[in-house]
């Protein structure tokens, strides 16, 4: 499984970021947070409001910080 | 994998949930109705304040400001939040691609307002826009209107000003958003946006992540955005609001009116040119502009300097800079500037 947190760093996206490692801690999986930081990158993905999260390429997520539950809910459907 | 979830009471039934913002909503309507009568109690009955004393009138100024403000904020930020939960960055660009300048400033100026965005996205949304072959000017009204017309300043103009001054304040930032993306798209400047911006290629669907968001979740969001903003901007609100009674209590009628009432010229460039590298307080600056357009400074040159603040702000220029080369964001500045100069000087000569 392949998770990207796409934002420039903001705030929200640090939330982001730590939100998706607690809802990974919780599922018991190791996989490693991929940050995509650079502009371009970022748009192509055809996300213009950060921070978003793309589990396996597929974004999941955009303009908002997704509660620990909701980011666990969409890790373990990617999952199955 | 699904065993850890149970939550109970995350998931109210629906019938709940309105119950429960019915409720709010009365008890912020309560408690706005109430507030000056409560503050009346506390400050000159229990307290023992001479409401005549400048003490007096400037405690009752800063409580009864200071609730009046954060009720307005909570309410309004909550309804717009779960509005503009319906409307994404994403439908707002297919709904602007194609459009020619002159109509398509005005749509993006008008969706600029009602689309969720902040500034922190600035660039992701110019590169967004302009690989989608939204033209340039039309791209700079949407980036004008949507922090000069947002809901912070909106509101806090509303409470202090009332809702004759907060209604010309969003008809003029627009008119400035129309008409400065207008003339910067007339102006040809594509050749001093970062190449980048126009080799970046879309791969992809987009995705639509409001258009199923349940009730549930809207008004969660609503909560979660007053709870956010409030929490950022109290403590500049609190010492804009106390420097506000300070002036309210103490300073004189006509304090400014000799330099910065309608008479002096200077007046209005200056207040613009100290309104740009202000941006964070933005939420102390209202209430502090407020007092002093009691005491004399003319409503255009107040009207100039907050505009300036909000449109015109240093962190986003900085932003702006990786996508924008310096003589465009000059230029952008200067544009802008000029519009809000002319708004200044027009409600100086009017009113």
């Amino acid at each position: 499984m392949k998770i990207e947190v796409l934002g420039t760093g903001c705030k929200n996206c640090n939330a982001l970021e730590a939100a998706t490692s607690e809802a990974l801690q919780q599922l018991g999986m190791d996989v490693p947070i991929d940050k995509v930081t650079d502009y371009g990158e970022i748009v192509a993905y055809g996300v213009m409001s950060t921070p978003a999260l793309a589990i396996d390429g597929e974004i999941k997520t955009i303009g908002r910080v997704p509660s620990v539950r909701e980011i666990a809910e969409l890790l373990t459907g990617a999952a199955s | 994998m699904s065993v850890f979830l149970p939550e109970p009471g995350t998931r109210r039934s629906s019938v709940n949930l309105w119950g429960l913002v019915a409720a709010a909503g009365f008890a912020w309507v309560v408690g706005y109705m109430l507030n000056g009568r409560f503050w009346d109690v506390v400050v000159f009955d229990l307290l023992g304040l001479d409401p005549e004393s400048r003490l007096g009138e400037a405690v009752h100024f800063f409580v009864y400001d200071t609730t009046k403000i954060l009720l307005l904020l909570s309410g309004i930020i909550f309804i717009v939040t779960v509005l503009r939960s319906f409307v994404t960055i994403e439908r707002t660009r297919a709904l602007l691609g194609g459009r020619r300048e002159g109509l398509g400033n005005v749509a993006a100026a008008g969706l600029g307002v009602v689309t969720p965005f902040c500034s922190c996205s600035a660039v992701p949304a110019f590169i967004g826009f302009v690989a989608a072959g939204v033209p340039l000017g039309i791209t700079l009204s949407f980036l004008i209107a949507s922090p000069m017309v947002n809901e912070v300043a909106v509101i806090l103009i509303l409470g202090m000003f009332g809702w004759k001054v907060a209604v010309l304040y969003v008809v003029f930032g627009l008119l400035v958003a129309i008409v400065a993306g207008y003339v910067l798209g007339r102006m040809r400047l594509e050749r001093w946006v970062e190449p980048f911006v126009f080799e970046t290629k879309l791969r992809g669907e987009l995705v639509e992540p409001s258009t199923e968001m349940p009730w549930e979740d809207r008004l969660a969001f609503g909560w979660q955005e007053v709870r956010t903003i409030v929490g950022k901007i109290w403590p500049y609100l609190l010492v804009g609001i106390a420097l506000g009674a300070a002036i309210h209590g103490w300073a004189p009628e006509d304090l400014f009116a000799g330099w910065a009432g309608a008479g002096n010229p200077l007046a209005v460039p200056i207040a613009v040119l100290v309104g740009i590298p202000l941006y964070s307080s933005a939420a102390g600056i209202i209430p502090l502009v407020q007092a002093l357009s009691d005491k004399g400074v003319a409503l255009g040159t107040v009207l100039a300097f907050m505009m300036a603040v909000v449109a015109l702000s240093l962190p986003e220029m900085i932003l702006l800079r990786r996508v924008l080369k310096p003589k465009l964001l000059a230029t952008f500045v200067g544009v802008v500037g000029v519009g809000v100069l002319t708004v200044g000087y027009l409600f100086n000569a009017v009113i």
